[in-house]
C-alpha cells in the first residue's frame, strides 16, 4: 500500500504508562535512536516518587517525553503532538496536557471496568466521546505482543512485559528511527538471556510491522536532521555531564577526585555514575549520612583531594555547618545541589530552583560562598569545571546549583576537545611563605595571595608547614585563634572580598539582544538562571516571531554575579525575572541593584511551558508600550 | 599506680605501614606548638597530652606525615598544642572528617581526639560508622562523664541522677558505656585506659597506633572543675587494687589483693561476674582473650563496668583483631580498575558509546 509521507519540522511524544511499564526505557530508547538520526532533541522524565505505586493508579503514572526536531530546539516541549497511554489512569494523567488534534495511542487491552475505577473513571474514555476531539488510536498492544512471542515459551506475565517494546516499535515505524540501536541494545542487555532477548526483539520487530501492515496508520513523518555545528555528538543527562565534568575538572587540576555522598533524588545517579570510573582515580564514599558525606569531602580536601559532595536541598540543610567550616578553614570544597521542589521532603521526583537563597545564604554568620549554575543538561559539563576552577583558585567550598530536570533531562552534546580543556593550578604550597623580623623563615598559612586573596594550601606531608586549622576565628596572616574584635571585623570582611573578587576573573556577561549593535535594542530583558534558560529561550523566540523585541541574559554565577550586570539591568525599561521560586534572584537583583525587577514565578514541579512563558512576556511589553499597569496576575511583586 | 603489663600482641602491627619514617630521632620538644595550652588547672587532658607529646618520638615518623583531627569540646582543643598538621573541626564529625583524609591519604597517621559529648552524642552516627568501616585511625576517646566546655551539664556517659546545670532534679537518662557501644559497633580495637596512669595509657596508645583499622582508646578523664573524682575509685590507694579489673590478654581475669577476685562465667546464664577465688577455685576464672573473633565475652567483659558512680570497670585492651580496613579496600579497587582497565582516557569516557558525527 501507497503511504502518505508528511514532513515535520518537529514533534513533541510523550510515552505514558505505569510505573511498572517501562516507559523511561522506552522513551531512553526513542531519544537514542532520535540522537542517532541526528535531530536536535530534549527530553523530559517524569515520574512518581514512590518506587511503585500501586498499579493501575495516577500515583503510579510514569512518563517521558521527548521533543526532536530540524532545527535547534530548547526545551522539552510544552503540549505532546502525540501521547501513548499504557492505561486508562495514563490516560487520564495526561490527558489535560494534550492540545485539540493531537494523535493518542491507547493500549486497550487495560480498559477494564476494574482499571477504570482504578484510574477514576466511571465509563470509558474510550466510549464516552471524551477522545473525540483526537486522532485516535485504540490497538490493544498487550494482546498483540503476547502473540507475537507465544513461540518463545514466556510466563503470560513476562510477555505483556514486552508491550513497550511493541509501543517503540511503532512509533519508531511512524517517525522513521533508526532501529539498529535499539536491536544491538536489546541484544546487550538481555545477553545473558536469549528467551528474554529474543522476545523483546520480536515485540519491538512486530511493533514496527505492526505500523507498516496496518491500515490504521495511513501517514508516515519526516524530520529531516537538524543542522548542527559540525563535530561529534552524543546525548547526555544532566547528571551524567556533572560526573564527567567532575571527572574532567580532576584530570586538569591533577587532583584525585574524592567524592563523599549519602543516596538522595535527583543526585543519587552522580554517586552511581562516579562510582563506575574509578580507573580515573575517582574514590566514592558512600557516606552514612549527609554530614559525613560533606565532612570525609572537606577531610579529603585538606589532604589535597578535589573534595566534591552530591546532594539535594535537604542534603544542603544538612551539610551547612561543615561548608561554614569550609568557608573558616578556606580550603576546595564542591557542593553540588541537584534541586528539588520543597520545603522538607517537598516533591523529590519533581523541578524547581529554590535553593538559591539558601546556597547562598543559608549558614551562621557571614558565610560567602561562590554559587554557580548550569542551564542546560550538557551544560553541566562546563558548570562543574567553573566550580572547580572558583573552589581550588580561590581555597573555598563553591555551590552548584543544578535541578531535577536537567539532572534528568537530556540533549545532544557537542563533545568538547579534551586537548582543548583549561587547566586548573592547584598551586599547593611547598615552602615557607614569609620572613619573620628576626630574619628566619616561617610559614603562615593565612598570608593572602595578592590578587585573588586565596590563602595558601598546604597539605599533610609537606615538610616544615605544619598548622592547624579551626572553625575557631583565625588571625590574619598566623591562623592562631583569635578573638580579637578588630581582627575578627577583618576577617570577615575579607573572606567577602575574596569572593567578591572572583567577579574580576569572569567573562562579560552575554546579552541576546539582536537589534542593540544597530541602536535598535529591545526596551524589556528577560533574566534568568539555571534550568529556565530553555524555556526562556523558546518564549523570547516566539515572542519575537510576532515582530516584538525582548533582551535575554542567563546568569551562570550567582555569587559573586558579574561585575557589568548593574548596568546592563539599568539599561532596560523593564527587567523580568521568570523563576521556579517565589521570587528569589528577583529578591537579589533588586537588593543589590536598586532596579524594579518584575517577578514571574511557577512552582508546580515542572518546566516553564514556552508558550505561557510567551504570554507573560507579551504582556509585560504590552503593559511598557502603552505604560498603563500590568495585567494582574502577570507576575507577583517580590516581597522585600 | 601501678603499670598494667601488656602482653606482646601475636598480631601483625601494620597501622603506620605506608607512613614515611624520620630520618632523625626526635623529641617531645619538637611535637610541642608554640600555642599556650589554656585547660583549667589540674585537668586531666595535661597529662593525656603530656603523654602524646611523649610517646608521638617513639613512633618515628615524619611529623609532617601526622594529623590529629578534633571535634568540639574541652579535649578538641588538643591538636593546637601538637606540632604536627591539625584540624579543630565542628561539634561530633571529627570521625567523619578524618574518613575522608584517612582513605585518601594512605601515607599518613590519623588520629581523632574527641569527648563523650562529641563522639557519642551529636557525633554518634560518625563514630559507630568509623568503628564499622574500620578505617585506618586512631580515636581518644575523653571521657569525663560531664560536658566541660559548655559549664557542666550531663553528658551521655553521666550516671543516671547526675545532679547538673540541666538536670536540677537528676538526669533521667541511662548512659553508655563507650567499650560496649564500641564492640557492638563492630570495632576491631577497643581499649580503656586512665589519664593518671601515663605506662599504661602510654602501652595502650602504642597498640592502638599499630593496629590497623579503627582503634578506639576510652580515655577516663578527670574534670576538676565539673566533674571531680568521677575516677577517684582508680586512683585512691585503698581502693584502686578493689576498682581495676586489668586485662592482659592470655591471662585469667584476677585482681584485688594477691589476686583474691577474678571473673568467672556464670554457667546458668552465660553472662560473667566478679567472684572469691578462693570459692570459686582459679581454674574457673575466665582467661582474657583480645584476639578471639567472636566479641561476646569481650563484651560481657564491658558490663563490669558500673553504669552508676564507678566503683570498679576492666581496664586494658578488650579487643584486638584483624580485619580488612575500609580505606586499604577501597584503594585496592581503584589500583585494581586501573590496572586491569588502564588510566582513564577521558576523551572515551565523554564520548560514550553512542555519537555521531555531524559534517
Ligand atoms: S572544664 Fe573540665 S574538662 Fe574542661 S578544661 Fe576544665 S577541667 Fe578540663
Amino acid at each position: 500500500m501507497t503511504r502518505q509521507v508528511k514532513q515535520l519540522d518537529r514533534v513533541i511524544i510523550r510515552f505514558a504508562g505505569d510505573s511498572g511499564d517501562g516507559m523511561q526505557l522506552t522513551g531512553d530508547r526513542f531519544t537514542q535512536e532520535t540522537a542517532a538520526f541526528g535531530n536536535d532533541l530534549s527530553t523530559l522524565p517524569n515520574f512518581p516518587a514512590e518506587i511503585r505505586a500501586p498499579a493501575g493508579t495516577m500515583a503510579g503514572v510514569s512518563s517521558f517525553q521527548v521533543h526532536f526536531a530540524d532545527h535547534d530546539i530548547l526545551t522539552p516541549g510544552d503540549a505532546p503532538d502525540v501521547l501513548v497511554a499504557m492505561n486508562p489512569a495514563a490516560l487520564r494523567a495526561n490527558l489535560p496536557d494534550v492540545p485539540r488534534g493531537a494523535t493518542i495511542i491507547v493500549d486497550t487491552h487495560d480498559f477494564s471496568a476494574r482499571n477504570l475505577t482504578k484510574a477514576g473513571y466511571s465509563e470509558s474514555p474510550l466510549e464516552d466521546g471524551t477522545l473525540e476531539p483526537f486522532a485516535l488510536h485504540e490497538v490493544d498492544l498487550t494482546s498483540l505482543t503476547v502473540e507475537a512471542v507465544k513461540e518463545f515459551g514466556l510466563s503470560r506475565k513476562d510477555s505483556a512485559r514486552a508491550k513497550n517494546m511493541f509501543a517503540l516499535g511503532l512509533l519508531s515505524w511512524m517517525y522513521g528511527r533508526p532501529t539498529e540501536p535499539t536491536i544491538e541494545f536489546l541484544t546487550t542487555r538481555f545477553a545473558a538471556r536469549p528467551t528474554l532477548r529474543d522476545a523483546n526483539v520480536t515485540a519491538f520487530r512486530t511493533g514496527w510491522n505492526f505500523g507498516e501492515t496496518t491500515e490504521a496508520f495511513a501517514v508516515r513523518y519526516e524530520i529531516k536532521p537538524a543542522s548542527m555545528a559540525t563535530g561529534r555528538y552524543r546525548n547526555v543527562t544532566g547528571n551524567a555531564a556533572l560526573a564527567y565534568g567532575l571527572i574532567a575538572a580532576s584530570r586538569q587540576s591533577g587532583l584525585p577526585l574524592f567524592l563523599g555522598s549519602y543516596p538522595i533524588t535527583p543526585a543519587s545517579d552522580v554517586l552511581h555514575e562516579l562510582s563506575k570510573h574509578k580507573r580515573f582515580g575517582v574514590t566514592t564514599f558512600q557516606a552514612e549520612d549527609e554530614i559525613a558525606g560533606v565532612g570525609a569531602a572537606l577531610g579529603a580536601a585538606f589532604g589535597g583531594a578535589l573534595g566534591v559532595t552530591t546532594t539535594s536541598g535537604p542534603g544542603v540543610a544538612l551539610k551547612a555547618e561543615t561548608i561554614g567550616l569550609g568557608v573558616m578553614l578556606e580550603l576546595p570544597l564542591l557542593v553540588c545541589d541537584i534541586q528539588r521542589g520543597g520545603p522538607s521532603t517537598g516533591l523529590p521526583t519533581k523541578t524547581e530552583q529554590a535553593d538559591l537563597l539558601q546556597a547562598l545564604f543559608g549558614r551562621n554568620g557571614e558565610a560567602p560562598v561562590p554559587v554557580v549554575a548550569p542551564r542546560s543538561p550538557a551544560d553541566c559539563f562546563d558548570a562543574a569545571m567553573e566550580a572547580a576552577r572558583i573552589a581550588v583558585t580561590y581555597r573555598t567550598p563553591v555551590m552548584l546549583l543544578s535541578d531535577g530536570s536537567l539532572a534528568n533531562g537530556s540533549e545532544p552534546w557537542h563533545l568538547p576537545d579534551v586537548a582543548a580543556l583549561p587547566r586548573i593550578d592547584p598551586a599547593f604550597q611547598t615552602g615557607h611563605n614569609h620572613v619573620a623580623d628576626d630574619g628566619t623563615e616561617e610559614f603562615l598559612p593565612y598570608l593572602r595571595d595578592d590578587e585573588t586573596l586565596a590563602r595558601p594550601w598546604a597539605v599533610p606531608g609537606t615538610p616544615e608547614l605544619m598548622h592547624r586549622v579551626g572553625g575557631l576565628e583565625k588571625a590574619d596572616r598566623t591562623g592562631d585563634i583569635s578573638y580579637d574584635p578588630a581582627n575578627h571585623d577583618l576577617m570577615v570582611r575579607t573572606r567577602q572580598a575574596k569572593v567578591d573578587a572572583i567577579a574580576k576573573s569572569l567573562p562579560p556577561t552575554e546579552v541576546d539582544d539582536p537589534g542593540a549593535e544597530s541602536g535598535q535594542g529591545a526596551r524589556m530583558l528577560v533574566v534568568g538562571w539555571g534550568s529556565t534558560y530553555g524555556p526562556i529561550g523558546a518564549a523570547v523566540r516566539r515572542v519575537r516571531r510576532d515582530g516584538l523585541k525582548v533582551a535575554q541574559a542567563h546568569l551562570r554565577h550567582l555569587n559573586p554575579m558579574p561585575s557589568d550586570i548593574g548596568d546592563i539591568l539599568r539599561g532596560y525599561d523593564r527587567v523580568v525575572v521568570p523563576e521556579m521560586n517565589l521570587g528569589q534572584l528577583a529578591l537579589l537583583l533588586r537588593g543589590r541593584y536598586l532596579v524594579d525587577a518584575k517577578s514571574h514565578t511557577q512552582v508546580n514541579g515542572m518546566p516553564f511551558k514556552a508558550a505561557e512563558l510567551a504570554d507573560v512576556l507579551r504582556g509585560y511589553l504590552a503593559a511598557l508600550e502603552d505604560e498603563i499597569p500590568e495585567p494582574r496576575g502577570m507576575h507577583e511583586e517580590v516581597p522585600v | 599506680m601501678t603499670a598494667l603489663d601488656l602482653p606482646t600482641p601475636s598480631l601483625s602491627r601494620d597501622g603506620l605501614v605506608g607512613v614515611p619514617p624520620s630520618e632523625a630521632t626526635q623529641t617531645r620538644k619538637e611535637f610541642t606548638s608554640d600555642q599556650e595550652v589554656r585547660w583549667c588547672p589540674g585537668c586531666g587532658d595535661y597529662i593525656v597530652l603530656n603523654a602524646v607529646q611523649g610517646f608521638l618520638p617513639e613512633l618515628g615518623l615524619k611529623r609532617e606525615n601526622i594529623v590529629f583531627v578534633s571535634g568540639i569540646g574541652c579535649s578538641s582543643r588538643f591538636p593546637y598544642y601538637l606540632d604536627t598538621y591539625g584540624m579543630h573541626s565542628i561539634h561530633g564529625r571529627a570521625p567523619a572528617i578524618a574518613t575522608g583524609l584517612a582513605i585518601t591519604r594512605s601515607d599518613l597517621s590519623v588520629w581523632v581526639v574527641t569527648g563523650d559529648g562529641d563522639a557519642l552524642s551529636i557525633g554518634g552516627n560518625h563514630l559507630i560508622h568509623a568503628l564499622r568501616r574500620n578505617i585506618n585511625m586512631t580515636i581518644l576517646l575523653f571521657n569525663n562523664r560531664i560536658y566541660g566546655l559548655t559549664k557542666g551539664q550531663y553528658s551521655p556517659t553521666s550516671e543516671t541522677g547526675k545532679v547538673t546545670k540541666s538536670t536540677p532534679m537528676g538526669s533521667v537518662d541511662t548512659p553508655f558505656n563507650p567499650v560496649s557501644l564500641a564492640l557492638g559497633a563492630e570495632a576491631t580495637f577497643v581499649a580503656r585506659t586512665i589519664d593518671s596512669d601515663r605506662t599504661h595509657l602510654t602501652d595502650v596508645l602504642r597498640e592502638a597506633a599499630a593496629h590497623r583499622g579503627t582503634s578506639l582508646v576510652e580515655i577516663y578523664q578527670n574534670c576538676p572543675i565539673f566533674n571531680d573524682g568521677a575516677f577517684d575509685a582508680f586512683k585512691d590507694k585503698d581502693s584502686r587494687e578493689e576498682a581495676v579489673i586489668p586485662l592482659r590478654h592470655g591471662e585469667p581475669v584476677r585482681f584485688g589483693s594477691d589476686g583474691r577476685l577474678g571473673v568467672v562465667r556464670d554457667p546458668g546464664t552465660g553472662s560473667l561476674r566478679v567472684a572469691e577465688v578462693a570459692d570459686v577455685g582459679a581454674d574457673a576464672v575466665v582467661v582474657h582473650d583480645a584476639h578471639a573473633d567472636d566479641p561476646s565475652t569481650a563484651f560481657a567483659i564491658s558490663r563490669l563496668t558500673n553504669a552508676g558512680v564507678l566503683q570498679q570497670s576492666p581496664i586494658g585492651i578488650f579487643r584486638q583483631v584483624e580485619r580488612p580496613t575500609y580505606d586499604d579496600l577501597a584503594r585496592g579497587q581503584v589500583q585494581t580498575a586501573q590496572s586491569s582497565e588502564g588510566e582513564g582516557d577521558l576523551a572515551a569516557l565523554l564520548a560514550g558509546k553512542d555519537t555521531w558525527t555531524v559534517d
